[in-house]
C-alpha cells in the first residue's frame, strides 16, 4: 500500500526524464560508443600485431625446419653405418623359371636335322603338352679385388642337375685384358654366350642346334683383350678340354689342348639411334670317338678327326634417340660353316668298318624382333642349313651304299618362326611362338609354343 | 705386307697416344654428371656421357661403344643408387680397365654423397622396379649438386694432382654461382609452393621436395611399370577430389599416358628437361633449372 504510489511516481519521473534529458544524454551515449569503438579498434590492431608476429614466427619456423632437415639429412648421411652381419657378404642370387605348353603336329620323337650328325644338345621341343623348362639358379659375387666367381646350375625338368657355368674371371687385370677359367659358354658368335632365358625365341636357331648342340660350352680358359680404340674392337682366344659337341672326347684320355677358338668382335654406334656389333669366330677341335646313333637304321657310328667351324655374326639395334623403352628394332644374323675330316667308324657294335670321311656343312639364321609399343614385341626368324654331300670312303669303295648311312644323306633343313611376346616388366616375359619346321624331308611340323620366362632375385645385366 | 703392318702399328699407336695424351678421361653415365665434371674440369677433362637426355637411364644395354669408352676412362662418374644396375656393372667388368672398378679411386658414385629420399622400407619387386637405396634421381635438387660437386672435385684432384688447384678453383666459382642461383630460383619459384602435380614416373621427387610441389599421384602404377587404363581412370577419379594443376614428364618418357590424363582433366602437360640437353634451352646445369622453373611457372599461371 505504501509502495504502489511510489512506484507510480518513479515511473512518471523516469518517462519525463527520458523525454526531457535527450540532448545531454545522447552526447554521453555517443561518447560511450566512441570509447567502445576505440577500445575495439585497439584490440583489433593488437590482434593484428599478434597475428603478424605469429606469421613471422611460422615463417621462421619453416626456415628453421628446412635447415633442420638439411642438418638431419647430413647427420643421417654421416651415421649410415652398416650393421655387422654374417649375411652382409651374401652373393647375388638369381633364379630363372620357365615353362611352356607345346602343340606339335608331328611326333617329337621322330624329329631330326636330316643330313646332320646329332649334336646331343637339347633339341627342343622335346615334349608335347605342358612341360617345365630348365630352372636356372645363378650365384655370383666378387671374390676379392682380383677375382669374381659365378655359378649357374640348370635344374632340368627330369630332376637332374647340370652345371651350366662355373667360372672365375679376373677383375681389372688392366690394359683391356680379362681372363676367365672354369666352365663357361664360349665367346664365339653372338648368341652362344646368351642363356636360353635371354633368347628372343623359345628355341635355339638351327645352326646352333646342328653345329654346337644349342651352345658351345667349354671347360678351359678364355682370354679377351679390348683394344684401346674409340671403336669397339675385341680379340679373344679360348682353349678347352673337349667337353661338348663337336669336340667330344669320350675316353678323356688325352693330354694337352683338344679344342681352341679365336674371335674378333667389332662394334660401335651410328648416330644416336643405331648401334651394332659384328664378328668373326673360329673354332677347331679334335673329336675322338665321337659317337652318334643314326635313328633311321639303328646303328651306332663314331667319328675321329678334325672339326673346324667358322662363324660370322652381325647384330644391329635401332631405337629412336637410342631410347629402347618405347620402340626398338633388333636385327640379328649368323652364318656357320664347318669342315670335318677324319675317320668314320660305322656300326661300332658289330661290323665296325672304318674309312675316311670328309664333309663341309653350312647354315645360317636371320631374325628381326620389333618392339612396337612398350612391353610388346613381335619377331620373325628364318633358319636354313645345308648338309653338304659327305665324302665317305666306305661308300666310294663300295663297301657300303648311301642307304646304309641314311642320316648323312644330303638335305637342307629350314624353318620359319614367328613370335609375339609380352613383358610387363623386365623380369617377366610371356611368349607365343609358331614355327613351320621343315628339318626332315618326309614331314613338315607345325609347332606352337606358349612359354613363360621369369627371373627373380639379383638384377641381371642388359647384354647388348 | 710389311708396309701394311707398319701402317697398322702406327695407326694403333696414334689411337693409343691420342687418348692418353692431354686430359683426364671421364666416363659419366648420365648427362647431368657429365655437365658437372665439365664445370669442374673445364678444358682439363674429356667427358663422355654414356646416355643422353632422350634415353631412359634405367634401360640401357651394355653396348660396344660404352665398352670402348670405358676401356680408356680414368674416372667413371656414376649416379649410383642402382640407377645403372642393369648395364654399368657389365660395362665395368668387360672393359678390362682396372682403374675404374668399384672401390678404386677411378669409380665415383654421386648418390652416396647425398641423403636419399623415398628409401623403401620393404624390398619387393611386387612394388615395381624399386631401388633399395632410395629414389636415385637426386640431381634435380640443386643443393645436391653442391655436395656431389665437392666430393667429385676432391676425387678429380686425387686422380689428377697436376690440375688439382684448377679443379678446386673452378668448383669454388661454380659453387658460388650456384648458391646465388639457388637463392634466385627459390625466389622465382615461391609461388609454386604447395601446387599439386601429377608425375609420370617418380623422377621429380627431389625437385618437388626442393620447390614444395605436392605430388598427388604417379601415372605409373608402380615404378618402371607402364601406366594402364584402370590406374589412369582411378587417378582421374582422385583428380575430382584433389585436383592437380599439371602433369610432369621427362622427355624420354612415353607421352601417351600424360596426354590422355591431361586432356581428360583439362590440365597442361609440362615436359621438363629432366637433365642437361632435355630441351634445347637446357644446355647446362644453370639453364636446366632456369628452364625447369620457367616451364613450371608458365603452366601454373
Amino acid at each position: 500500500m505504501f509502495c504502489k504510489p511510489f512506484f507510480g511516481a518513479a515511473l512518471l519521473t523516469a518517462s519525463y526524464a527520458a523525454l526531457a534529458a535527450s540532448d545531454g544524454d545522447l552526447a554521453a551515449i555517443r561518447s560511450q560508443i566512441n570509447e567502445l569503438k576505440q577500445s575495439y579498434e585497439q584490440r583489433i590492431s593488437q590482434l593484428e600485431k599478434k597475428l603478424a608476429q605469429a606469421e613471422s614466427k611460422v615463417a621462421q619456423a619453416e626456415t628453421t625446419a628446412s635447415k633442420a632437415e638439411l642438418v638431419a639429412n647430413e647427420a643421417r648421411l654421416n651415421v649410415r653405418q652398416p650393421q655387422t652381419s654374417a649375411a652382409a657378404f651374401n652373393p647375388e642370387i638369381s633364379l630363372i623359371l620357365s615353362g611352356s605348353y607345346t602343340y606339335l603336329k608331328q611326333n617329337p620323337a621322330e624329329r631330326r636335322l636330316q643330313g646332320f650328325v646329332p649334336s646331343n644338345g637339347e633339341l627342343m621341343p622335346e615334349n608335347r603338352s605342358f612341360s617345365l623348362g630348365e630352372s636356372e639358379l645363378a650365384i655370383a659375387a666378387n671374390i676379392d679385388p682380383m677375382f669374381r666367381g659365378a655359378l649357374r646350375l640348370a635344374l632340368a625338368p627330369d630332376n637332374t642337375l647340370g652345371v651350366e657355368e662355373a667360372s672365375v674371371q679376373t677383375l681389372g687385370l688392366g690394359n683391356g685384358f680379362n681372363v676367365k677359367a672354369g666352365r663357361f659358354l664360349s665367346g664365339v658368335g653372338y648368341l652362344n654366350e646368351l642363356h636360353p632365358h635371354e633368347w628372343d625365341f623359345s628355341n635355339a636357331p638351327l645352326p646352333y642346334q646342328a653345329f654346337f648342340g644349342n651352345a658351345l660350352g667349354m671347360d678351359g680358359v678364355q682370354a679377351r683383350w679390348l683394344a684401346p680404340t674409340p671403336i669397339f674392337m675385341e680379340f679373344g682366344a679360348e682353349t678347352a678340354r673337349a667337353m661338348s659337341f663337336p669336340a667330344t672326347d669320350e675316353s678323356k684320355s688325352k693330354n694337352g689342348l683338344m679344342s681352341a677358338s679365336a674371335f674378333v668382335h667389332l662394334g660401335g654406334d651410328v648416330g644416336v639411334s643405331n648401334s651394332w656389333r659384328g664378328g668373326i669366330s673360329y673354332f677347331a677341335a679334335q673329336p675322338k670317338d665321337r659317337s652318334y646313333d643314326d635313328p633311321l637304321n639303328g646303328l651306332n657310328n663314331s667319328f675321329s678327326g678334325s672339326s673346324r667351324t667358322w662363324i660370322a655374326d652381325l647384330l644391329w639395334k635401332w631405337a629412336p634417340d637410342g631410347n629402347a623403352g618405347k620402340r626398338n628394332l633388333k636385327l640379328q644374323g649368323e652364318y656357320f660353316r664347318r669342315s670335318e675330316a677324319g675317320d668314320l667308324l660305322v656300326d661300332t657294335a658289330a661290323s665296325a668298318q672304318q674309312g675316311s670321311f670328309r664333309n663341309t656343312q653350312s647354315g645360317y639364321y636371320a631374325q628381326a624382333v620389333y618392339q612396337f609399343m612398350p612391353n610388346w614385341r613381335v619377331g620373325y626368324r628364318y633358319d636354313r642349313l645345308n648338309s653338304g654331300s659327305a665324302n665317305v670312303e666306305l661308300i666310294n669303295n663300295g663297301q657300303l651304299t648311301a642307304a646304309d648311312l641314311p642320316l648323312l644323306e644330303n638335305f637342307s633343313p629350314r624353318r620359319n618362326t614367328l613370335m609375339i611376346d609380352w613383358s610387363p616388366s623386365e623380369f617377366s616375359r610371356i611368349r607365343l611362338q609358331y614355327a613351320e619346321d621343315k628339318t626332315r624331308p618326309e614331314a613338315t611340323d607345325n609347332q606352337l609354343w606358349l612359354q613363360y620366362v621369369m627371373s627373380l632375385g639379383a638384377h641381371g645385366g642388359h647384354r647388348f | 705386307m710389311k708396309k701394311l703392318r707398319f701402317f697398322c702399328a702406327f695407326w694403333l699407336l696414334g689411337l693409343i697416344s691420342g687418348q692418353a695424351a692431354a686430359t683426364l678421361n671421364v666416363f659419366a653415365t648420365v648427362p647431368e654428371w657429365a655437365a658437372l665434371v665439365k664445370e669442374i674440369g673445364a678444358d682439363k677433362v674429356a667427358v663422355y656421357s654414356a646416355t643422353s637426355a632422350m634415353q631412359d637411364p634405367h634401360r640401357i644395354d651394355a653396348k660396344p661403344s660404352l665398352l670402348a669408352q670405358a676401356r680408356g676412362a680414368q674416372l667413371v662418374v656414376a649416379n649410383g643408387g642402382e640407377l645403372e644396375i642393369g648395364w654399368l656393372p657389365l660395362v665395368l667388368r668387360d672393359s678390362g680397365n682396372a682403374a675404374i672398378q668399384p672401390g678404386r679411386p677411378g669409380y665415383f658414385e654421386a648418390a652416396v654423397h647425398v641423403a636419399m629420399r623415398d628409401v623403401p622400407s620393404v624390398l619387393d619387386r611386387a612394388n615395381g622396379d624399386v631401388h633399395a637405396g632410395g629414389n636415385p634421381h637426386i640431381h634435380l635438387d640443386p643443393r645436391n649438386l653442391l655436395k656431389v660437386g665437392e666430393a667429385l672435385t676432391a676425387r678429380m684432384a686425387e686422380l689428377d694432382p697436376a690440375n688439382a688447384e684448377a679443379y678446386r678453383a673452378a668448383f669454388k666459382s661454380f659453387a658460388g654461382k650456384l648458391q646465388a642461383a639457388i637463392g634466385r630460383w627459390e625466389g622465382e619459384a615461391a609461388s609454386l609452393r604447395g601446387i599439386p602435380v601429377l608425375v609420370q614416373h617418380s623422377s621429380f621427387v627431389y625437385l618437388a621436395a626442393w620447390l614444395g610441389l605436392k605430388e598427388t599421384a604417379t601415372l605409373e602404377p608402380r615404378p618402371g611399370v607402364e601406366p594402364g587404363s584402370a590406374h589412369l581412370a582411378s587417378i582421374l577419379e582422385r583428380q575430382k577430389v584433389v585436383p592437380a594443376r599439371m602433369v610432369l614428364r621427362a622427355p624420354y618418357q612415353n607421352a601417351a599416358a600424360s596426354q590422355w590424363i591431361a586432356a581428360k582433366a583439362g590440365i597442361p602437360v609440362v615436359v621438363l628437361p629432366f637433365t642437361v640437353g632435355g630441351t634445347p634451352e637446357a644446355a647446362n646445369l644453370f639453364a636446366l633449372f632456369d628452364e625447369t622453373i620457367a616451364r613450371l611457372l608458365k603452366a601454373s599461371r
